[in-house]
């Protein structure tokens, strides 16, 4: 497989653990996996889950491709709900596929 | 506004009812339809997700869990060809006698 | 990418009353011959007459899905906690650990990942989007996992949601919220209860429940146990 074919097949991961992103608020008119409330939210790369084909893409029987790597991205609880009722310490863990980050931008 | 699946956060006092309802003859056959499917390359999981949130908001809410697969299942059965519309309706009202 | 979101697709409006199964959601309609029921046999007899699958194939089917159940997965949370080098395989290498149990996730399965509950974090698992769930470990997902209150309130509420279910967590604890929409299935791992030093694996398998696993609960306590 030559690099280009590659490249076709799936994006690089871009993140690494401990990387500071931000979620895109978008809304692609189709299906998606990112939960809205979620959304412009910033968090903390947990790990790199594996590299799945984009389900936006399955969704329509297309080839999922290019394959997109996937994140377990943690959020403070505080921060997500401005009403969260627990400890400061709490947290939310979700999967967020590559396309849907950015880096934070401070 | 999120759509009607996004649930995530709605706000919501509703208490979790922990009651299990015995699942009916033709929801566990829905359940095996969706697998037999999938293993024949029929149906995908993100396709049955996207025809699930395909219905209105009032019947995703109405619709019990495998009301809503039974729903999806139509959706992409007449998508892909296999069924017609026409002969679902024929054979619904056949065996409705 | 076309767009299906909207368009409002309503099978059941077609020449019948949806309002019937609005007003008794969740209930078996088998017996009164609801519509949903009605359709489902329909697009199975369909199915069945173009060759498609045959109704052996559905009963296979059916009877595979109905042998998974929570046991299993106790099982695998029974050796965890009896063997530590087990644990460590399940944490790393979910797929293997399984295996060595003589468990095969089916070919397209759902990649697996485990979490370990310690008196320090306790994490807890929900799908806000549908109801993805380890379902080849676990069976079924229970109707409260897929119901709309859990999945509205165990990303925004998880300490009261876990008191509903009688389990008051700390606050010395940190509760991590899993929300799991997109391609991993998430199975945790209880803390083993106190007292419970000496007990083998099909013992410490009973005190495992399926709450436990999806960590609105913790494992029962032999106290608990017995009682029950």
């Amino acid at each position: 497989m030559t690099l280009q074919e590659k490249n076709n097949e799936e994006d690089s991961p871009r993140f690494r653990p401990g990387d500071l992103v931000t979620v895109r608020v978008d809304n692609p008119g189709g299906h998606f996996r990112t939960p809205t409330y979620i959304q412009g939210q910033s968090g903390r790369i947990e790990k790199l889950c594996g590299i799945f084909p984009n389900p936006e893409s399955l969704a329509y029987g297309g080839t999922g491709l290019p394959a997109q790597p996937l994140y377990r991205v943690e959020f403070p609880q505080s921060q997500v709900w401005s009403d969260y009722g627990g400890p400061a310490k709490d947290k939310i863990y979700v999967d967020v596929y590559q396309h849907w980050l950015e880096p934070l931008s401070t | 506004m999120p759509q009607v699946h996004d649930r995530g956060g709605w706000p919501t006092d509703e208490p979790i009812d922990r009651e299990e309802h015995v699942l009916s003859d033709w929801e566990l056959r829905v359940d095996a339809m969706h697998n037999v499917l999938s293993y024949k390359g029929l149906r995908r999981t993100d396709e049955m997700r996207r025809a699930i949130e395909s219905l209105s908001p009032e019947t995703y809410e109405a619709c019990s869990y495998y009301e809503r697969w039974t729903a999806a299942l139509e959706i992409l059965l007449i998508e892909k060809g296999v069924v017609s519309k026409e002969e679902l309706d024929l054979k619904h009202a056949e065996l409705q006698g | 990418m076309t767009s299906n979101i909207g368009n409002g697709n309503d099978p059941s409006q077609a020449g019948h009353s949806g309002h019937d199964h609005a007003e008794h959601p969740g209930m078996a309609h088998d017996e009164e011959a609801g519509y949903y029921a009605v359709r489902a046999r329909a697009m199975e007899s369909l199915l069945v007459e173009k060759g498609i699958c045959s109704p052996n194939e559905i009963q296979t089917m059916v009877d595979r899905i109905e042998a998974r159940s929570p046991a299993d997965g106790a099982k695998v949370v029974a050796r965890a906690w009896s063997d530590p080098a087990y644990k460590s395989r399940l944490l790393n290498d979910p797929d293997g650990a399984l295996a060595d149990l003589g468990y095969r996730m089916p070919e397209n399965s759902p990649k697996l990942d485990v979490v370990e509950n310690t008196e320090s974090i306790h994490y807890l698992v929900v799908c806000t989007l549908c109801s993805c769930y380890p379902r080849n470990l676990l069976g079924r997902p229970p109707d409260w996992y897929k119901s709309l209150a859990y999945r509205s309130r165990a990303v925004v509420d998880p300490r009261g949601v876990m008191r509903e279910f009688g389990f008051q967590v700390p606050d010395s604890t940190e509760v991590r919220v899993l929300d799991s929409t997109a391609d991993l299935r998430y199975l945790v791992l209880p803390r083993r209860p106190d007292g419970t030093e000496g007990m083998s694996e099909e013992q410490l398998a009973e005190l495992i429940t399926r709450d436990s696993m999806i960590g609105v609960s913790e494992a029962r306590s032999p106290q608990t146990a017995t009682a029950s």
